[in-house]
């Protein structure tokens, strides 16, 4: 039987990897952003795992609203990406360091 | 249903403010960013007056108990707002010498204010992160503003990365806690969140940690400040003035209402941490300031600190702490306008200048910006009589009423150590020999903004009564709210 605690488990691995995904990535921007992705989902599994045990929908709405402002996140990300990348002429996190001190 | 729409009138007016701005802007034949500009400060100064007139209120919510309004919000909102519009008049000369004059830049910063006045009036976690992310959202954008710049874009990405990993963080933290309270709403979190013989369950405590890991990174307190002074210096000169001001403003707020209202009864399981982030802060902000040479950078460090000394109020957790932090964040955002107001000012023929070397001998080139730089800087310092000194006191004060002693001698002592950066900028202003980098005189708006905020610093100690009872009383309805919310609750599904 598949129980709360299998749900959060997981989510906490996922968590830990898209944390870990941003500090320990030494090659490339777009992978932080896949990263920061697989944080919100970990929240996202939380959440409706915790919403289905407490029978409670309040859970599934803060899910969906989470989805929608990771894509409006990703998004302008993505943007900001797409000028630094024009200045800079490459997007390799070795590269994101003009400023220091 | 109207009562809701009444109490998010500032919001809703800054909404549409912001989307009939921006239908200006793209329709406009000629150059809109003027007309923009001024349509953008007077949305705000009407969303202000519209917040103030909550102030007297008692305390009401709406959707469900989602959104709060109260005298602490109308107050806090008041304020961002105005260090909103203020931000945005200070930028127009320097955008436009800089070639950034666009009228999105104005539209954005109303939606963050929009994003800034739904956090401080958050009172559910859903509508917290709402919050913060229209705020974010609006901010990563405006660091990034000047595109062609290496510098500027690079401080967005930085800001973008580390502002979404805060987040991340603090969604997780409300993930748990929403699972071991069963709501989001703050006032059902307080009843769950109930320490056992002193001790809070350990799930509840990682929820909470993550949470306060999150908002920290929007106060940027040590150790979640690394983004700070990279932040401040890559993005434009205005941008930065407004990312010290108002940001700080909103974040303190609702950093103050979900500890006094969510986790009251779990002072022991946070006090703790507060009081370590107001104490590797302080000595943070007073030590790595001292070796920049680029004063943008310096006063990203100054803003950690000034956030440290704000927690050491807020560690007191008591009315008159929460009163002291109210106080010191009005006072800290006036003196930082003020301080940007030259900092802005500080342009050769070719460009802007921001290393503190240039400011060499400024008293004599340019008396009044020296002096008024000189002020701030003294205020900033907590040098009595200036209205940063005063901050200080009742900040200390509050931390030694709650018996926080070590906490109180540590930020003395930092306070001391900061002093000393602040007074270097003094004594390279008017003792050293003119270096006359800075020769372009200072802006007309500059003039007049810094010259007020100069007034208000240096005389505040004359009539300093009005602002302290504001404090006061916004502070005693923010404590005493979550002991008497769960009666406001059945109001609000009395007035649906």
């Amino acid at each position: 039987m598949i129980g709360l605690t299998h749900y959060l488990t997981l989510a906490a691995i996922i968590f830990t990897i898209g944390v870990f995904g941003i500090f320990l990535n030494r090659k490339n921007v777009i992978i932080i952003l896949m990263s920061i992705e697989l944080m919100l989902l970990a929240v996202n599994i939380n959440l409706v795992a915790f919403s289905a045990y407490l029978g409670d929908l309040v859970g599934q709405v803060f899910a969906l609203l989470v989805l929608t402002v990771a894509a409006g996140e990703a998004a302008i990300g993505l943007a900001i990406l797409v000028v630094y990348f024009r200045n800079r002429g490459g997007i390799a996190v070795e590269d994101v360091s003009q400023m220091k001190g | 249903m109207l009562q809701n729409l009444t109490l998010i009138l500032p919001e809703m007016i800054l909404f549409l403010g912001a989307m009939g701005l921006l239908m200006i802007g793209a329709f406009s034949k000629g150059d809109a960013t003027r007309t923009v500009n001024l349509g953008a400060v007077a949305i705000l100064a009407l969303a202000a007056v519209t917040a103030g007139s909550f102030a007297n209120n008692a305390q009401a919510t709406a959707f469900s108990g989602a959104f709060v309004m109260d005298s602490f919000a109308a107050l806090m909102k008041v304020l961002t707002f105005v260090a909103t519009a203020i931000a945005i008049i200070m930028s127009q000369g320097f955008m436009k010498l800089e070639k950034l004059a666009r009228f999105e830049y104005a539209v954005l910063l109303l939606l963050a204010a929009a994003g800034m006045g739904m956090m401080i009036s958050a009172n559910d976690l859903i509508a917290l992160y709402m919050g913060i992310e229209l705020q974010s959202l609006a901010l990563y954008v405006v660091a990034a503003i000047n595109r062609d710049s290496l510098r500027s874009t690079e401080a967005g990405l930085k800001y973008f990365v580390l502002g979404a990993l805060s987040s991340g963080m603090l969604l997780y933290g409300a993930s748990l806690i929403y699972g071991f309270s069963g709501s989001t709403n703050f006032v059902e979190i307080a009843a769950a969140f109930q320490p056992q013989d002193g001790v809070l369950p350990m799930a509840q405590v990682l929820g909470l940690v993550f949470l306060l890991a999150g908002l920290a990174f929007k106060i940027s307190a040590v150790p979640f400040h690394m983004w700070t002074p990279d932040v401040y210096e890559g993005a434009p000169t205005s941008v930065t003035a407004f990312f010290a001001s108002a940001p700080k403003l909103a974040g303190m707020a609702i950093f103050l209402r979900i500890m006094m209202t969510g986790f009251e009864n779990a002072l022991v399981a946070w006090q703790q941490i507060i009081i370590l982030l107001a104490i590797a802060s302080m000595v943070l902000g007073a030590f790595a300031a001292i070796g920049q040479q680029n004063i943008k950078r310096l006063m990203a460090y100054s803003s950690i600190g000034h956030m440290g000394f704000a927690l050491v109020g807020f560690a007191a957790a008591s009315e008159a702490g929460v009163a002291s932090v109210i106080l010191y964040m009005t006072l800290y955002v006036v003196m930082t306008l003020g301080t940007f107001a030259c900092i802005l000012s500080m342009r050769q023929d070719s460009g802007p200048v921001e290393r503190i070397s240039d400011l060499a001998g400024l008293s004599q080139t340019r008396p009044f910006m020296a002096f008024c730089l000189a002020v701030m800087m003294f205020s900033l310092a907590g040098i009595p009589p200036m209205a940063g000194f005063f901050g200080k006191l009742f900040v200390f004060r509050a931390a030694i009423d709650a018996g926080l002693y070590a906490l109180s001698i540590i930020g003395v002592l930092a306070s001391v150590v900061g002093a000393f950066y602040y007074l270097r900028i003094v004594k390279i202003m008017y003792l050293d020999a003119p270096a006359d980098e800075v020769n372009e005189p200072m802006p007309r708006e500059l003039s007049i903004l810094a010259g007020v905020m100069t007034a208000f610093t240096l005389f505040f100690f004359i009539y300093p009564a009005p602002l302290v009872e504001l404090a006061d009383m916004a502070g005693a309805v923010l404590m005493q709210g979550g002991l008497t919310a769960s009666g406001l609750l059945q109001d609000d599904v009395a007035g649906h």
